[in-house]
């Protein structure tokens, strides 16, 4: 890429680095940026700088957020003795599109993974022990991903809260919307069988 | 044996590294190429028909192709998923450790039929155990005896005397016992009582299923610890991960702790 003078290749390089970017579509991000006026790409510049700025992350359920507590931590509208626990603030957005939840959340910051050497020092279990331990919380949903190391962090999480007087529910398991049943897998259609519901009246 | 550019194979994956936002690298154990990796594209999109097929603790019938690079998984179904085994966090964690020895214990692209016979039987025997810590001496010492490390039990390994029942002494260095004399010159050298090494002999030319059904006292049981896992971290030169990990979770099993013995 020498042929390239050094402040495009620059971009196209940090482009690239991003999910989903490849080498192609960093060129065309690049390109375009260059013919847009410099009003647009210096407005783009600073929402990025800003990204990293105002950011940090929530003292109470470690959501990021640009202030703190969170705003949803300190919503009155919200129902204060539920916590749903989630792997990464990624994760909290989807959950909230449905509407359907109204309690708070707890961000872990990632999964047991004891080969990779992340174990529960790495997470933020220790912090969601001592929410569960206040009284004030009746329910933890467990909503990690229903994977290897999602199930190793949901099986420790039960056994260190229920000792705690509070009821531990994870999110149901089966068949994803759009799939097609011939080419679910064993354990998908194991976890849809066992939970199976009645039709609601 | 080499990879032909499409081949059906059944394999164990052992471990997983994410790549980007939807596809993953995978370790695969298979009996006819031992150690493979391959990648599992768009594993991670929910409506993936690899997904559950190509997770860590999964043994599946995989159709792969040859890349340039690195061999691609286009086809897979599960064969077992080790559903008891996935149920119960003692069970998941002793499993995670038996994956991590096997992948450090092999190089790819050689074959081990015996190591993956070793490696399956395990992953059946566990759940099954109540000494789960049994089940994990066995394929520690089975694991060395397939990987060309298998440890001599018989006869000193310095002077080849027949061996007393009486405490030797176990050189990780010599890859063997020493007997009383020759210990006093070896550094490093740990007792090994006799009925540790009646163990481990019997060990050695039982399956599993019987080794875990001899009840053993928790003091002989650490004392096998200690010799298997010095003589391991001896080889690799390193600690295992996922040890650490069972000995956390021992430590902190305040509640319904796991039944070790
Ligand atoms: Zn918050
Ligand atoms: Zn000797």
């Amino acid at each position: 890429m020498s042929f390239l003078i050094e402040p495009v290749d620059r971009l196209i390089r940090e482009f690239s680095k991003l999910p989903g970017i490849g080498p192609k579509s960093a060129q065309r991000l690049t390109y375009y940026l260059l013919k847009e006026p410099d009003e647009e790409a210096s407005a783009l510049a600073e929402a990025i700088q800003n990204l990293k700025k105002d950011i940090r992350l929530c003292s109470i359920c470690f959501n990021i957020t640009d202030r703190d507590p969170c705003s949803i931590c300190q919503s009155k509208e919200r129902d204060h003795s539920t916590i749903c626990v989630v792997e990464k603030p990624s994760d909290i957005a989807p959950l909230e599109r449905t509407g359907k939840y109204k309690g708070l959340y707890h961000v872990l910051h990632g999964t047991i993974n004891p080969a990779q050497g992340t174990t529960t020092e790495n997470l933020k279990i220790k912090e969601l022990l001592s929410r569960c331990q206040n009284g004030s919380v009746k329910e933890v949903i467990i909503a990690t991903n229903p994977n290897m190391e999602g199930e190793t962090t949901s099986l420790y999480l039960q056994r260190i809260l229920t000792p705690l007087d509070i009821t531990i529910t994870h999110l149901a398991r089966g068949l994803p919307f759009g799939s097609e049943l011939e080419y679910a897998d064993d354990m998908t259609l194991n976890q849809a069988i066992e939970g199976r519901q009645k039709f609601k009246q | 044996m080499s990879r032909p550019r499409n081949y059906q194979t059944q394999a164990i994956v052992i471990k997983q590294i994410k790549i980007g936002e939807f596809d993953k690298l995978l370790t695969l154990y298979t009996a006819e190429f031992g150690k493979l990796k391959a990648i599992a594209k768009g594993a991670c999109r929910p409506r993936s028909k690899l997904g559950g097929n190509v997770e860590p603790l999964t043994y599946s019938s995989m159709s792969i192709a040859r890349g340039r690079n690195l061999d691609i998984i286009t086809q897979g179904q599960i064969i077992d998923g080790f559903p008891e085994l996935k149920a119960e966090l003692w069970n998941i964690s002793c499993s995670f450790y038996i994956q991590e020895l096997v992948d450090l214990f092999t190089m790819e692209n050689s074959a081990n039929p015996t190591l993956f016979e070793l490696l399956l039987e395990t992953l059946h025997q566990l759940p099954k155990a109540t000494n789960k810590e049994t089940v994990l001496r066995y394929f520690e010492l089975h694991i060395l005896n397939c990987s060309g490390y298998r440890p001599q039990l018989q006869k000193c390994v310095r002077c080849t005397a027949p061996l007393k029942s009486t405490t030797n002494f176990f050189s990780p260095r010599e890859g063997g016992i020493l007997c009383p004399l020759c210990a006093e010159k070896e550094y490093g050298a740990y007792p090994i009582s006799a009925t540790a090494l009646k163990t481990m002999r019997l060990w050695e030319t039982c399956d599993c299923d019987t080794a875990r059904r001899v009840k053993l006292r928790p003091a002989l049981a650490s004392e096998l610890a200690q010799i298997l896992q010095n003589y391991i971290k001896y080889l690799l030169q390193k600690e295992s991960k996922s040890i650490s990990w069972l000995e956390e979770l021992k430590r902190s099993s305040f509640d319904n702790p796991p039944r070790t013995h």
